[in-house]
């Protein structure tokens, strides 16, 4: 089964850059074993959310506005897709993600066939 | 008959639907099944008598209809080959011995990523066998939300395949606190007299208590319910509340209270000290008269330093009051943060009384009497007032 593993950075880019260098590495190298992890495709590196754009179509006419949809804290801030077993395997991985340790989260979302 | 009937059912219903998850892998399959399965006992039994092995049959006609339904759906799928091979080689579905997954099914209704309140509605309906429209009442919501609520949290065991399975031993007890706080919660939601909720939190830790033998915290909350349970008929009287220290003894359980002290026993054999074992304990003391309050409070004070709960601080300054005076205690619950709390101003108002200052206490009672929505507390705070009022000096 898959999963779309969405991160929310919250606070933690702001946490992360604060702690020794040594701790950051540590934080380098958990995203780099959940990356490695069997079963997870990792996503494309997101840039941060000030620099998105969002886009709206009203009445034809293409509406672009700078920004995310959403709030710049409840921002998507990075993703990966996980093939597993069952929900508790990819919470299993969710909780490895340093984000989530740090002031954010992972949304774990079951892929869907709609077509 | 009938009551043998009911007996049975809620006996096997649980056992008949967890064995059909199990096997079928779906949920709705699987209870749209074991229905089936029950209406015809239902229709059956009274005239042809009770199988030898209900069980068996019950299983048995549920497995069939699935399979009835499956054909009917033409939805030959793995599911389909899967009745297929175990009608054929007869290995998952022996005749007269199925696994009991009731275990399985117990961490899948109370899985973290289902909401609490869709957690309780699904143990209910799935291991309780009550009705969507029975929950609904206990609860006071409408019938139509429940099914609702029932439905999505259905929904979601599916499309997010959360696991028909016992943890594994690292998530074990993590899970298995989920487990008891939703038993513990039906429990509590027919403490205040809703008595079919209290019954079938009891009914709920029994079951569990035999799935899971050597839990500690299981046999602690088992016996935490049967023992505060004892104690229903004398904690209303007439339909009004009456507290510890006021209650007719002779209306306690004693055969429930003797149960309840068997539970806690089992579990302190099995090395138990956790909050359940702890609160099973204090129960226990409270059970006994004269009560043993410095003990109480020294129960108390471990509780408090395994849960941090300002309210468990709160039943330790009443001890202490017991122990070293109303003076004492007062001290200890003019120190708490809860002040939206009404049982800290209920408390108060006690101290203040048995201390003789009247108005102090009065203004308490009303605060405490402002904070409830419950009418049998309400009216126990007015009679407070009105006794206040009247001048009743401290005894």
């Amino acid at each position: 089964m898959k999963y779309v593993m969405l991160i929310y950075q919250g606070d933690a880019l702001e946490r992360q850059a604060a702690l020794p260098e040594d701790e950051q590495k540590q934080v380098y190298a958990d995203y780099q074993g959940v990356n490695e992890t069997p079963g997870v495709t990792p996503g494309l590196p997101m840039g941060l959310a000030e620099n998105a754009t969002t886009v709206r179509v009203e009445g034809g006419k293409t509406l672009t506005t700078d920004g995310p949809f959403v709030g710049m804290k409840e921002a998507v801030g990075g993703f990966f897709i996980i093939e597993a077993d069952d929900l508790d395997a990819a919470i299993e991985v969710a909780s490895r993600v340093p984000a989530a340790r740090y002031g954010g989260a992972v949304e774990i979302r079951p892929s869907e066939v709609y077509w | 008959m009938v009551a043998a009937l009911e007996r049975v059912f809620r006996e096997e219903w649980g056992r008949v639907l967890a064995t059909l998850i199990g096997f079928l892998g779906d949920f709705d399959l699987a209870e749209e099944a074991a229905q089936e399965a029950f209406a015809m006992a239902a229709d059956r039994w009274p005239r042809d008598g009770v199988p030898g092995n209900p069980h068996a049959w019950l299983m048995r006609t549920a497995r069939n209809r699935a399979t009835d339904r499956i054909r009917r759906e033409r939805a030959l799928t793995a599911k389909y080959a899967l009745l297929v091979a175990g009608n054929s080689a007869e290995v998952p579905m022996q005749a007269t011995t199925f696994p009991d997954e009731r275990l399985e099914l117990i961490f899948t209704c109370c899985h973290p990523a289902l909401a609490v309140e869709a957690q309780v509605a699904l143990t209910l309906r799935a291991l309780g066998g009550l009705s969507t429209d029975e929950i609904a009442r206990a609860f006071l919501v409408p019938e139509r939300t429940m099914a609702q609520r029932l439905v999505r949290a259905k929904r979601k065991i599916k499309a997010a395949r959360i696991p028909f399975r016992v943890p594994p031993a690292h998530l074990l007890h993590e899970r298995l606190d989920a487990v008891l706080a939703v038993v513990y919660l039906i429990f509590n939601e027919g403490y205040g007299g809703r008595d079919e909720l209290a019954a079938e939190g009891i009914w709920l830790g029994r079951a569990l208590a035999e799935l899971l033998p050597d839990e500690p915290e299981v046999h602690g909350l088992l016996a935490m319910m049967l023992l505060h349970d004892s104690r229903r008929e004398a904690r209303f009287g007439g339909g009004e509340l009456v507290l510890l220290g006021d209650q007719d003894q002779s209306r306690w359980n004693t055969e429930q209270i003797a149960a309840g002290r068997a539970e806690l026993d089992r579990a302190l054999a099995l090395g138990g000290r956790g909050p359940y074992v702890l609160q099973a304990a204090i129960a226990s003391l409270h059970a006994e008269m004269p009560c043993d309050w410095a003990q109480i409070a020294a129960l108390y004070g471990e509780l408090g330093r395994l849960t941090g709960s300002p309210v468990v601080e709160l039943n330790r300054a009443i001890a202490i009051a017991e122990t070293e005076g109303p003076e004492a205690g007062l001290r200890m619950v003019d120190q708490l943060g809860l002040d939206d709390f009404r049982y800290l101003h209920s408390t108060r108002g006690e101290l203040l009384r048995r201390l003789g200052r009247t108005d102090e206490a009065r203004a308490a009672y009303r605060r405490a009497r402002q904070l409830t929505d419950d009418g049998a507390e309400r009216r126990f705070f007015e009679r407070r007032l009105a006794e206040l009022a009247g001048g009743t000096r401290p005894d």
